[in-house]
């Protein structure tokens, strides 16, 4: 657990002392929400209908910016390797990692929220912790298979373009599910589904966070 | 045995696929919905059953691999990832021609194709990593991780006829079948296993050779500096 919280904090420490990256990340988030808007055009039934799928897509698209900046910042200059000789367990770094790349994620998507009402005349028809959930749910399981992946491919040429192609396909059922949970907190839910996709959600975090925490240690000696 | 028996197993596995799908095709009835058109059945599913077996064994296969370090596995993670690729694409295409007089489409986003889909990138990517990474042991390693984690996607592929409302059938099995559409269709799918096994083994043994040479490879210094012609 000290493993964990040290690397938690040494990451977000990183982050905060490097802020404007911060910024520049959110700046793309809130670019990409008013680009999903201009392509729909002026269909307010449109944009509010489909505002929990343009936040999702919104969030996909920086984290796979997050995600190779956070890692390629351990690998700059052999950090990663004067961090392998600290006597700690592999797991306790991944979870480290992913749990920072997540609270980074959590906190764009709970920026973009807001803006996704304004933009797309949306608003909360259920409660704001199920909203809250949903946000840190989907951001988990965007960032476990994520930070996995970047550290794959921190050393090749062409990470930038790699990162998405083996990210993306692979968080299509988390993206589905955040999608449905999202819409089903903004839209109403009389049937009672929100429920089943966070137990989605839930079932597929488990198998990444677990999987993921097991081959990491793998990953970086490689 | 012979050195080289996936010939004779590649030979009987085609001799088994063209008699079940002469038999499929002139002998037996036609679909009670579909008509001619469900004789397709006879192709697809044996496509499916055997590239999600053949993912399996990939799956295997990596996690021999990053147990044991050895160029065997790692050969068999490079080749049943390469025939699962190709049975995946083939399932695409002819899930297509099928899709196309019975639902009206080539291609709909359904949960069962898309997850289809998914899973071509997914495999895709380990190959892709493969050709990006020099170093032996480390392309072992990383093609490994990313051909367990792209496992994930096969069991939902599986149950997604299950999970989400879907315009694709339910599982196909012996039981699902008129007892006439049974025998072609197992000697189908035992065809397509042996035909498959084979292309598998062929592959594993052009990959070992040339795997076990960059394995025994001695490890060279990195260069430093550019290289320079003396004058």
């Amino acid at each position: 657990m000290k493993t964990i919280r040290d690397v938690l904090w040494k990451d977000l420490l990183i982050e905060w002392r490097a802020r404007s990256r911060t910024v520049a990340l959110l700046s793309f988030a809130y670019t990409i929400l008013l680009l999903f808007a201009f392509a729909i055009g002026p269909d307010a039934a449109a944009l509010r209908q489909h505002a929990g799928a343009y936040l999702w897509l919104g969030l996909l698209l920086c984290s796979s910016l997050l995600l190779d900046r956070t890692m390629r910042t351990e690998f700059e200059a052999g950090a990663i390797q004067s961090l392998m000789l600290v006597p700690v367990s592999s797991s306790g770094l991944f979870f480290g990692k992913a749990l920072a790349n997540t609270l980074q994620l959590w906190l764009v998507g709970a920026v973009s929220v807001p803006l996704v009402f304004v933009v797309c005349d949306a608003s909360l028809t259920e409660s704001v912790g199920l909203m809250a959930l949903t946000l840190v749910m989907g951001a988990a399981g965007l960032a476990a298979p994520g930070t996995l992946y970047a550290a794959m491919i921190a050393r090749l040429s062409g990470r930038q373009l790699l990162l998405p192609l083996m990210l993306f396909p692979l968080v299509v059922p988390v993206v589905v599910a955040a999608v449905k949970s999202t819409s089903l907190v903004m839209l109403g839910d009389p049937m009672d589904q929100i429920g089943s996709w966070l137990v989605l959600l839930g079932c597929f975090n488990l198998v990444y966070w677990s999987l993921c925490g097991i081959l990491f240690g793998r990953v970086v000696e490689a | 045995m012979n050195q080289r028996w996936e010939i004779w197993v590649g030979l009987l596995g085609t001799v088994m696929l063209v008699w079940a799908h002469y038999t499929g095709l002139f002998v037996s009835p036609p679909e009670a919905m579909m008509g001619d058109v469900g004789r397709i059945l006879y192709a697809h599913v044996p496509t499916a059953w055997v590239g999600l077996l053949t993912y399996l064994v990939a799956f295997i296969a990596a996690i021999g691999a990053l147990a044991t370090g050895r160029a065997a596995w790692d050969a068999m993670v490079e080749a049943t990832v390469e025939v699962g690729l190709l049975l995946n694409v083939l399932l695409l295409i002819q899930g297509s021609l099928w899709a196309k007089p019975t639902w009206g489409v080539y291609w709909t986003w359904d949960p069962r194709l898309t997850t289809c889909a998914i899973m071509v990138v997914a495999f895709g990517v380990v190959l892709a990593l493969r050709r990006q990474i020099d170093a032996p042991m480390r392309r072992l390693t990383i093609s490994s991780v990313a051909t367990i984690i792209a496992f994930v996607n096969v069991p939902i592929v599986y149950l997604s006829v299950k999970w989400w409302k879907t315009l694709h059938q339910p599982y196909s099995s012996p039981e699902t079948v008129d007892s006439a559409m049974v025998t072609p269709l197992r000697v189908a799918a035992f065809g397509m296993l042996f035909l498959a096994t084979a292309f598998v083994v062929r592959r594993w043994r052009i990959g070992l050779v040339a795997l076990q040479r960059d394995f025994e490879a001695p490890d060279l210094p990195e260069a430093s500096a550019p290289l320079k012609v003396e004058d």
